[in-house]
């Protein structure tokens, strides 16, 4: 049974960038499940820790870019005594490769994870031919 | 001179190299005593207490079970992934199943006063000293 199955810790993975930042902090890979329904491709990405007020989603030349501020003014006057993971910014990008219409993504993020709705324009969408 | 960084950027470096600094150490030793792993768990010091924060992503909190007993804490559940019907998946990283995992905490807590507080898909627990256990300074005559 799938539902059974003990859950392993994901390791953090650490953003490759193509261009190198100012600022030394490391950003993270949000871990993404990708899947695609008749009418639109939904992308959900986890962001632990990170507010709705502070994620940033777009769409530039069919690349889809999300990225998460993390509020880490909370770990102020803590000091860490174990640690088991890292964290810092989350930032990803993907390449489209179906028809967006990039006027009607919807976007919502509810405990640390953000679920984002990209309709197919009607070009790309599937039809059913009537044979006469 | 020590320079000082004003940048939140630099706040940032800092504390991932603090929280790097301390990754497995000797703290908690053999004692999360459990099945498995997960929940990833970072655990800081708050003046006396100790804060403990647990990574859980998209959680329900229907589904999440905490139960205290002396300096033991355990954290329990279950973390689900829904897809629509009919839905073709491309990718598939996000993890679900089901999780125990049991911390023993080396210092007394007051069982009472353990708060939890789940927000943005972390999970917070407040664990404060039992004050028995809390340091004395003792003056000197």
């Amino acid at each position: 049974m799938a539902s059974k199955q003990e859950l392993q810790v994901q390791q953090k993975r650490e953003l490759e960038k193509k261009e190198e930042t100012t600022v030394p902090a490391r950003v993270f890979l949000p871990t993404a499940d990708i899947y695609e329904t008749p009418d639109a491709l939904k992308v959900v990405l986890e962001m632990p820790g990170v507010d709705k007020s502070n994620v940033n989603v777009r769409v530039e030349n069919g690349v889809l870019t999300v990225e998460g501020q993390l509020d880490f003014s909370k770990y102020r006057d803590l000091q860490p005594l174990y640690t088991e993971y890292n964290i810092g910014h989350y930032s990803r990008s993907f390449r489209l490769t179906a028809k967006i219409d990039q006027s009607k993504i919807g976007a919502e993020m509810k405990d640390g994870v953000l679920s984002l709705v990209l309709p197919k324009a009607d070009e790309a969408r599937p039809r059913t031919i009537q044979v006469s | 001179m020590t320079t000082t960084f004003v940048d939140p950027f630099d706040a940032l470096f800092n504390l991932q190299r603090a929280l790097d600094a301390h990754l497995a150490s000797e703290w908690l030793r053999d004692s999360t005593t459990s099945r498995g792993p997960f929940p990833p768990i970072n655990v800081f010091q708050q003046g006396d207490n100790i804060l403990a924060i647990i990574e859980l992503p998209g959680i329900d909190k229907a589904k999440l079970q905490i139960e205290a007993k002396e300096n033991t804490i355990r954290i329990s559940g279950t973390k689900a992934v829904d897809y629509e019907d009919g839905a073709s998946v491309h990718r598939r990283e996000r993890d679900f199943g089901q999780f125990d995992r049991t911390i023993s905490i080396p210092v007394k807590l007051d069982p009472d006063g353990i708060k939890a507080e789940y927000r943005e898909g972390v999970l917070a627990l407040f664990l404060p000293r039992a004050e028995s256990d809390k340091p004395r300074s003792i003056k000197i005559k």
